[in-house]
């Protein structure tokens, strides 16, 4: 009992300085919904928009429609439009989706975006060679504020 | 039809992009070259995945359609006439050209690449276009291997093709053939990469959807080698399997391996009787 003491204030400063991001290995989902922030704090709906509109980052205009995104070009139209899916999911679901959106809809489309094992011949990004590591697409941060814009869309 | 609907009603809401997404599916445009109509489109036939079958050709723009109509703007044909002169070129140690054993191109490659990739008896193996003419290259010449989905090699399986333009993809997939088939099914099902898309994700499920900016077909090679607006260079089909699995962030196989022939002949046999195209262009 004692020894354990040196650990939990430890842990408690760590919170402190920085809280750590639930890796995506400990992600919780209760059917497909994520309840606890990755990152312990609010997310920032700015940064979510350049995110799902970046190639490099979420990409989701690729196979998503967003009319309050209509400044970015080229809408795909493999999922549904986003529209209103601030009413449509609480913020929990949103967050399952985003984060691996295979344990809302089975066997879906739709990329997993924060998790880093069960991949068939995983690439480094787009280079076409074998990743070393496999980091997840988004970080903790930026599946955040994705959650945070989708919030947004209201209808 | 349900998911169509909405999707449609999504993008009415989006001014600019409405007319992107109205296309959805293929056009309805007739292909013809030098007065000969080809088919771009037919039933699917028994046991085939698709229903009906579609040129990639019906999925591009107009602009992109007309190129490949006309032999004089269709760009491919610098590269055609380049590997025409190789056809006559003596190369390698033996002193022998193409031409000196298989005479006049038009003549000896009719209807070769209609049953490409072939299972070869003496290799074991099925072999692609570019294998055979890197066998009488190596082995009959005396002279180098081309680079796979390099310039010249691409050149010359164009050169090649050309001669089979408008006959109906005819690929054998028993006999020994089949297990490579077989692998070939295997990979364009299997979920590949970061993003775990197959290509019948793509391809299958999703022809006639907009991806971002590009417009799905069903991933034919019927038009193979492709003249391309991105690289504006001939592309090989294992060039093109290549890209779409980097795109899925994963780690791709390499053009000219066994998993890309396999790939290729299970890829034909799902265009199976589609018209031969090749060279094709696109975007
Ligand atoms: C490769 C295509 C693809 C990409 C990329 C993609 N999605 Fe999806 N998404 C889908 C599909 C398909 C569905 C429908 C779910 C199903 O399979 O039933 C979906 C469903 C959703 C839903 C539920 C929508 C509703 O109203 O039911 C949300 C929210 C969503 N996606 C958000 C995102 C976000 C945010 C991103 C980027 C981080 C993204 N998607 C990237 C294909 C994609
Ligand atoms: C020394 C003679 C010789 C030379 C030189 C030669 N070939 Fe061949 N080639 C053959 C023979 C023999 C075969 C196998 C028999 C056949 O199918 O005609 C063959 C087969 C082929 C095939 C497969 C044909 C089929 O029906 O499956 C292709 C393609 C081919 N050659 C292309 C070329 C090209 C391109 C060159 C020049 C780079 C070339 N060959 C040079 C003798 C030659
Ligand atoms: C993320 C979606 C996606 C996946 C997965 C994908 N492709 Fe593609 N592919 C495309 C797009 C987009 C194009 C360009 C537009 C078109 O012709 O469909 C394309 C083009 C092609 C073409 C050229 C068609 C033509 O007419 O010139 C071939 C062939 C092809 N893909 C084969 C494959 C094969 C085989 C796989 C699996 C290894 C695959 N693709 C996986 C998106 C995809």
């Amino acid at each position: 009992m004692k020894r354990l003491a040196p650990l939990a204030i430890g842990a408690a400063l760590v919170s402190a300085a920085a809280w750590a991001d639930t890796a995506p290995g400990d992600v919780a989902f209760t059917d497909g919904a994520v309840e606890q922030s990755l990152t312990g704090k609010p997310g920032d709906a700015a940064n979510g928009r350049v995110v799902l509109g970046d190639r490099g980052q979420g990409n989701c205009v690729a196979c998503h429609q967003v009319s309050e995104m209509a400044d970015v070009p080229w809408h795909g139209e493999i999922g549904p439009p986003l529209d209103g899916v601030g009413d449509r999911w609480s913020e929990a679901e949103l967050r399952g989706i985003v984060s691996n959106a295979k344990m809302m809809f089975d066997g879906t489309m739709m990329p997993s975006f924060y998790k880093v094992d069960g991949f068939i011949r995983p690439g480094d990004a787009y280079t076409g060679n074998a990743a070393e590591v496999v980091t997840p697409i988004l970080s903790a941060e930026q599946v955040e504020d994705v959650v945070a814009y989708l919030m947004t869309l209201k209808e | 039809m349900l998911k169509k609907a909405i999707v449609l009603a999504g993008a009415a809401a989006l001014t600019g992009l409405a007319s992107t997404a109205v296309l959805a599916g293929p056009d309805d445009d007739e292909l013809v070259i030098d007065g000969e109509t080809f088919v771009t489109e037919l039933p699917g036939f028994e046991g085939s995945p698709l229903d009906p079958i579609y040129s990639g050709w019906r999925f591009r723009d107009d602009a992109t359609q007309a190129l490949e109509m006309d032999d004089f703007e269709n760009p491919a044909f610098v590269f055609v006439e380049q590997a025409a002169e190789s056809w006559e070129t003596v190369e390698g140690t033996e002193g022998k050209s193409c031409a000196s054993c298989h005479g006049a191109v038009e003549e000896s490659m009719k209807g070769v690449r209609a049953s490409m990739p072939s299972y070869n008896e003496a290799a074991g193996e099925l072999w692609s276009l570019e294998n055979y003419v890197n066998f009488c290259r190596t082995e009959r010449m005396g002279a180098d291997a081309l680079k796979w989905d390099g310039d010249e090699l691409n050149a010359m399986t164009a050169l090649i093709a050309l001669q089979s333009r408008g006959m109906p993809m005819a690929p054998v997939i028993d006999g020994p053939a089949a297990e490579w088939f077989e692998r070939g099914k295997e990979i364009y099902y299997t979920r590949y990469g970061q993003l775990e898309l197959s290509c019948a994700n793509c391809h299958e499920d999703h022809t006639g959807d907009m991806i971002r900016a590009d417009h799905l077909s069903q991933g034919q090679i019927n038009g193979f080698p492709t003249y391309r607006f991105k690289n504006t260079k001939l592309n090989s089909a294992h060039g093109r399997f290549k890209g779409c699995i980097r795109d899925t962030r994963a780690e791709t196989f390499a053009p000219g391996s066994p998993e890309f022939r396999a790939l290729e002949l299970y890829v034909a046999w799902r265009g199976q009787g589609l018209s031969i195209e090749s060279p094709s262009v696109r975007n």
